[in-house]
């Protein structure tokens, strides 16, 4: 613990959407401390009831995101010494969902459209086939490859601004995810893929705003991803009008 | 709340939005006075000197801006999206904001 002057202010976010408000908690402040660490010490020593999400606490997981003073971040792997103002800090529940309780989302709508971008595999060849080779270096597996480090932590759906514009957008998450399965040599829907992600909702709703890309903090690049739908889709609209 | 918005891109696509807003805004005011040249000749005349005001110059400017920052910010985006570039598109970014500076600086110094 630290001295009794060393204490953080800080306002975490209590109830739903609709009647929630921020409430202020004092925090022993530590000179290593995550804000994770913060709201766990909130629910141990403060006020049992806070409800929050976490399991890994290393990065791996991704169920601890939140927003901190407004941004999304992950919060096990968020230090408090780099996000504290004259030792105040804000925790809310992730922007752009349902919110159930206090800092916890409700994560169905963003999962429903990794499910709706065409982001399940559909097998290519039996367990009778032989195992077709991956080849690391070919151009598109690069491609795919640099996706499957998404750990769904939907801090990308959080930052960005067209899915608070539009609830029906699929978000940068999903569209990754339908990317990096075109990409993939051994997913068997690649025309449901192209489908899904050029309707109502998909990628080409998408501004290149980056927001995606500035705070995923496994340091993936969803918006390239959507800029490689958008010219996959549009490839495919001209080749089907021609064929 | 609001996420931090302060990056590069984000702001290259408020720039992009605002300026294309402004020119659509600007557009038809702008036929409005060419076809003064038909139906009030006179009145055409009268706004021709008043453009000779610095004030006036300064609008170009604003204009000669907004259109150069939209084209360059419209060709980072088609060159974003259509060619297959991981590169660093916040430099692009910048990188269309200063010549668009340049080019409505250029035109400034032209005409003042
Ligand atoms: S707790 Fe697993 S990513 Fe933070």
């Amino acid at each position: 613990m630290g001295r009794d002057s060393d204490v953080l202010q800080v306002s975490v976010w209590r109830g739903a959407s609709a009647q929630g408000r921020y409430r202020t908690y004092e925090v022993p402040a530590q000179e290593n401390q995550t804000v994770l660490d913060v709201v766990s010490w909130i629910q141990h020593y403060a006020d049992a009831s806070l409800t929050y999400r976490f399991a890994c606490r290393v990065g791996m997981c991704g169920s601890c995101a939140m927003m901190v003073n407004d941004q999304p971040r992950w919060t096990c792997r968020t230090h408090v010494r780099k996000v504290v103002k004259e030792g105040k800090v804000r925790i809310g529940p992730l922007r752009n969902l349902p919110v159930i309780k206090d800092l916890a989302t409700d994560m169905d709508p963003f999962f429903d459209k990794w499910v709706t971008a065409g982001g399940v595999h559909a097998p290519s060849a039996t367990r009778d086939e032989p195992i077709p080779p991956v080849n690391p270096e070919e151009t598109a597996r690069l491609e795919a490859s640099a996706g499957i480090e998404c750990i769904n932590c939907a801090i990308c759906y959080a930052a960005c601004d067209t899915v608070a514009g539009n609830p029906d957008y699929l978000g940068p998450a999903a569209l990754q995810r339908a990317w990096t399965l075109l990409n993939d040599g051994k997913h068997g829907a690649r025309d449901q893929i192209l489908d899904a992600v050029s309707g109502t909702g998909g990628c080409h709703n998408c501004h290149s705003m980056g927001s995606c890309t500035a705070f995923c903090p496994n340091d993936l690049d969803p918006m390239s991803a959507i800029a490689g739908l958008k010219r996959e889709t549009a490839r495919t609209f001209f080749r089907r009008r021609r064929g | 709340m609001r996420p931090a918005r302060a990056h590069p891109l984000w702001l290259a696509f408020v720039l992009h939005r605002v300026s294309g807003l402004a020119l659509a805004l600007f557009l038809p005011l702008h036929f409005w006075v060419l076809s003064l040249a038909l139906t009030q000749p006179e009145r055409l005349n009268r706004f021709l000197s008043f453009t000779e005001q610095p004030i006036a110059k300064l609008a170009e400017f604003g204009l000669v801006f907004l259109l150069a920052v939209h084209m360059f910010g419209g060709l980072r985006l088609i060159a974003l999206e259509w060619l297959p570039w991981s590169a660093p598109q916040k430099t692009l970014a910048a990188g269309a904001v200063s010549v668009a500076a340049l080019i409505s600086g250029a035109f400034f110094l032209q005409v003042v």
